[in-house]
């Protein structure tokens, strides 16, 4: 097949997949959550109730999109545009399958790093520009959610990029055929997964939102489709995040030979995504406070560990 | 941690279990016998309307969705000419069945009224009498009180002695 084409077909197969993933989760989770709690959830509409996915998006779209007067109107406007952006283009990187990558960088995981925390502008413009004091205490912590995560979201993927000795994406893949780097970087998961959901603020780290003290949070003034587009930024955040996992520590596209590699890749990422929406189900929101003092206090200095010890292992063995 | 991982644990086992969900129109929930829904006129067990227009529903409903206008047959025997509830008003507090002397308004078990039409939540005397006795059986109110009405004279209804001649001495 003609490269060109190839590329093409993989770009937009994979900006079709989740622009759509993005819609079906919305479904996906409110059965989930309701059967996590003992509910049936949405299953009027059509079959199993797929079709308040289309109710929702006729809804969103068709309510007023409304700008709040004293709102500062282009950083208003800019803001939903950003999350969604960076998440897609966070996601150019992530190989769904052998050679089916829209981006083969060899610094894929700095580019990830870099637009995941491009993203934050999203939520900390939207909290600025909305000038409303619940939009703005959303966004401070957001920002200060972002500062202490992100530090040890790095260094905790430092340990695989040791081990397969690359920040290619693909490399990275490859290095696990042998095992899965779960296991000898299950510290490195665990803090990966830990700053993952901080950084997609979902529950339980959703505190820039958290509707039962900030009303919304940061998108407590947004309307119609620029709320949806948070909402789709968002989900897109999530699959993001539960892909990076799945590439980084579960091995990416590799599986049995007779099902073909995206389709064990979607598997796989969707089973996270799965796990995400259980722990919005059992875990509670901590506090504030708390979470900071976990991120500086454990998390970081976990992260630390982990790469020094991996480090020096790595040099033990090759001598 | 370790809680937090567990409650994980057991949130995730409740995929497998019972869900409390009634899938309303196809199930339908219980209703206690008690239930206070859909107000009736009910009949006492010859068939003749136990309610004797006496105002105290309209007086004692918090919200003044009961009208009635009382008037007499040839007997003597009360009952209400027209009487109307307004069910959009209602608030199916039951104190028109507890101020009721004559057991004739109840609440039955049903909720299902909606209607299209918001006057079509008004009912007449016609759409609100039914022809048992609800859930009170066999008071007939006439028969116990001490009045003469219809050719029962005093003294002669259900557990009632003759009426004592207030002039007479003797013991």
């Amino acid at each position: 097949m003609n490269p060109t084409l190839q590329t093409l077909a993989v770009t937009l197969g994979i900006l079709f997949t989740l622009l759509h993933v993005a819609a079906v989760l919305i479904w996906v989770e409110r059965r989930l959550l309701a059967l996590l709690q003992d509910r049936l959830g949405p299953n009027r509409a059509g079959p199993l109730g797929l079709f308040i996915i289309v109710a929702d998006v006729i809804k969103i779209f068709t309510k007023e999109d409304w700008i709040p007067p004293f709102a500062d109107r282009p950083l208003y406007v800019i803001a939903p545009a950003i999350i969604l952006l960076t998440a897609l283009v966070g996601f150019t990187i992530v190989p769904v399958g052998p050679g089916m990558v829209v981006l083969d960088l060899n610094i894929g995981i700095l580019f990830f790093l870099a637009f995941s925390s491009l993203g934050i502008y999203s939520t900390v413009l939207a909290g600025w520009a909305s000038n409303s004091k619940y939009a703005l205490i959303g966004g401070l912590r957001m920002a200060a959610q972002m500062f202490s995560y992100e530090v040890f979201m790095g260094l905790s993927l430092m340990g695989v990029v040791i081990l397969a000795g690359s920040l290619n994406l693909s490399e990275i893949v490859e290095a696990q055929r042998g095992m899965w780097f779960v296991l000898p970087q299950f510290l490195g998961f665990v803090i990966f997964l830990l700053a993952g959901l901080a950084e997609t603020h979902r529950l339980p780290f959703d505190l820039p939102e958290a509707e039962s003290e900030l009303v919304a949070g940061f998108h407590t003034e947004y309307s119609s489709m620029k709320f949806g587009i948070f909402f789709v930024g968002e989900y897109i955040g999530l699959t993001l995040i539960a892909a990076m996992i799945v590439t980084l520590f579960f091995g990416g596209w590799l599986g049995p030979a007779w099902i073909p590699a995206p389709l064990v890749f979607c598997f796989k990422t969707f089973a996270f995504i799965l796990f995400f929406i259980l722990m919005r189900a059992a875990i509670p929101r901590p506090r504030f406070d708390q979470m900071l003092s976990w991120g500086w206090k454990y998390l970081l200095p976990l992260a630390l560990i982990n790469l020094i010890a991996t480090g020096a292992l790595v040099l033990i063995r090759a001598d | 941690m370790l809680s937090l991982i567990k409650s994980l644990w057991l949130v995730f086992l409740h995929l497998f279990r019972k869900r409390f969900t009634i899938q309303y129109p196809e199930e339908k929930a219980y209703l206690a016998p008690r239930y206070r829904g859909r107000i009736i006129l009910s009949r006492d067990p010859d068939g003749g309307e136990r309610c004797v227009a006496c105002y105290l529903c309209a007086a004692a409903c918090p919200v003044e969705c009961i009208a009635l206008d009382a008037t007499e047959d040839e007997n003597g025997r009360r009952y209400p000419d027209f009487f109307r509830i307004n069910f959009s008003r209602c608030i199916y507090c039951g104190y028109c069945e507890e101020a009721c002397p004559t057991y004739a308004i109840q609440l039955v078990p049903d909720f299902e009224m909606a209607e299209y039409n918001r006057q079509n939540m008004v009912y007449e005397k016609e759409d609100l009498l039914i022809d048992g006795e609800g859930k009170y059986h066999g008071y007939n109110y006439y028969k116990v009180a001490g009045i003469a009405i219809g050719g029962k004279d005093k003294g002669e209804g259900e557990n009632e002695s003759s009426p004592i001649d207030p002039k007479d001495l003797m013991p």
